[in-house]
């Protein structure tokens, strides 16, 4: 399968199989004008298969999504063909307003334009929790 | 300004000191009775508490000062939509101090965001009820007279139980604690409580499904009512809610100075006939609790005597 080099924009690489669709929703790339190609299962000589996202310009990404959902993602800086900055991204101690609490007892199921904020309680086991409910949270 | 939505706001020292101002106010009341004039309790119950709410109030009016609030929130402005940051905002414009209760869990941190005046967490869903851990260290401080080397049953509900998640918070930072978990497999102590609480700290611990198999280890047994508002299938709120009733003829087989604790209220967990033995200690720990109430709000308003 071959999907055109991009002239200037961005190449989240090295997701993880399976996540690509999820990124693509979390971070509004549905919402752009310009081309966008997600490619699944791509292989990847690491880990078998990868989900790649080619953005054919630059925006804002906020990289905290990425992280969470696929910690050994890349994201590199394309211009005029030639990757010119590649960043690689760990997992934010805090995330604010990316994912919601599923605990239905929790504050934030009821009270008006509440900061949805978790903290990283397990790198390991990439686990967060609520900083109202301490409900656990995993991607 | 200070709040207290966790029992680990405090510290150990901090704890010591609430002790030690509720000790001296047991002795000399009067020394305590205008310490508080002209300050305004505001006393905020989206649930209804009857005695955590009246232990609050009558803490504020036995160091002179003054209450107002709501026990209900059909009866607030959250019943036409107001949210906790705007009800927060306003009410500290009218109290100097705010003990509020909640339903959902972690609305005392909204509000310690919103507030221009102390917040204390009166208890919020499952979550904390730090007024109610420190009843329940003043109890041990007064019954046990010690907070280190004692073993610890908790019984009934430690899923939902939050004042069983403080205690144990709050008792692991002593040496020679162990705990004793009794409770039916649905509502065994989350996991993380315990990791966090237990297992990291290397405390000692036994899980048990049967009161009579432990009790006789036991320094101090702490009963916990299968709370009905906290489930929301009836079926399940039925099926468990007399796992454990603590009867005299348990109380036969505990060691003699073993103490028995409970938040209250209760239900039937603790037949009425045990309340005659001089182990339960429930009732004084309500008094214990308005006591530890009263130094805390003076704790936090910063009022010296």
């Amino acid at each position: 399968m071959k999907i055109d080099a991009i002239k200037n924009g961005i190449v989240i690489d090295h997701i993880t199989a399976g996540c690509g669709m999820q990124i693509y929703n979390m971070l509004g790339l549905d919402k752009l004008d310009c081309s966008v190609a997600i490619i699944k299962n791509a292989p990847s000589l690491k880990t078998g298969k990868k989900d790649i996202i080619k953005i054919d310009s630059h925006i804002d990404l906020n990289l905290d999504i990425i992280s969470f959902l696929s910690p050994n993602a890349t994201v590199n800086i394309i211009e005029n063909e030639v990757c010119v900055e590649k960043r690689s991204v760990d997992l934010p101690e805090r995330l604010v307003n990316i994912i919601r609490c599923k605990n239905p007892r929790c504050i934030t199921t009821t009270e008006q334009e509440i900061r949805h904020e978790f903290i990283l309680s397990d790198r390991a086991k990439r686990e967060y929790r609520c900083i109202y409910c301490d409900t656990k949270a995993n991607p | 300004m200070r709040n207290l939505i966790n029992i680990l706001d405090l510290s150990v020292e901090e704890i010591d000191e609430l002790i030690r101002v509720a000790d001296d106010i047991l002795e000399q009341p009067e020394k305590y009775r205008e310490v508080c004039r002209h300050r305004i309790l505001a006393t905020l119950f989206y649930e209804p508490s009857t005695r955590t709410r009246l232990s609050f109030e009558s803490a504020m009016l036995s160091l002179g000062g003054e209450v107002l609030g709501f026990s209900e929130a059909s009866s607030s402005s959250a019943a036409k939509g107001e949210s906790v940051a705007d009800t927060i905002a306003i009410v500290s414009g009218y109290a100097d101090i705010i003990a509020m209760r909640h339903p959902k869990e972690g609305a005392p941190i909204v509000a310690a965001r919103h507030t221009r005046v102390p917040v204390i967490n009166a208890g919020d869903g499952g979550h904390y009820h730090p007024t109610q851990t420190l009843a329940d260290l003043m109890t041990i401080h007064h019954e046990k007279g010690r907070f280190d080397n004692l073993t610890i049953g908790l019984c009934g509900d430690l899923k939902f139980g939050r004042t069983v998640h403080s205690l144990i918070e709050a008792m692991s930072r002593y040496e020679g604690i162990k705990f004793v978990l009794i409770s039916p497999e649905e509502l065994k102590l989350p996991s993380f409580v315990k990791k966090e609480y237990i297992k990291d700290k290397g405390i000692p611990y036994r899980q048990s499904t049967s009161l009579d198999e432990v009790i006789a280890d036991l320094d101090i047994l702490y009963m916990t009512r299968v709370q009905k508002e906290r489930f929301f299938n009836e079926e399940d709120y039925l099926r468990l809610k007399d796992s454990y009733i603590l009867t005299t003829e348990k109380m036969k087989l505990a060691k003699e100075d073993m103490i028995v604790m409970h938040p209250l209220p209760r239900v039937n967990e603790i037949s009425t006939a045990v309340d005659d033995d001089p182990r339960a200690c429930y009732f004084r720990q309500t008094y214990y609790g308005k006591l530890m109430r009263m130094a805390l709000i003076m704790k936090l308003l910063e009022i010296q005597v």
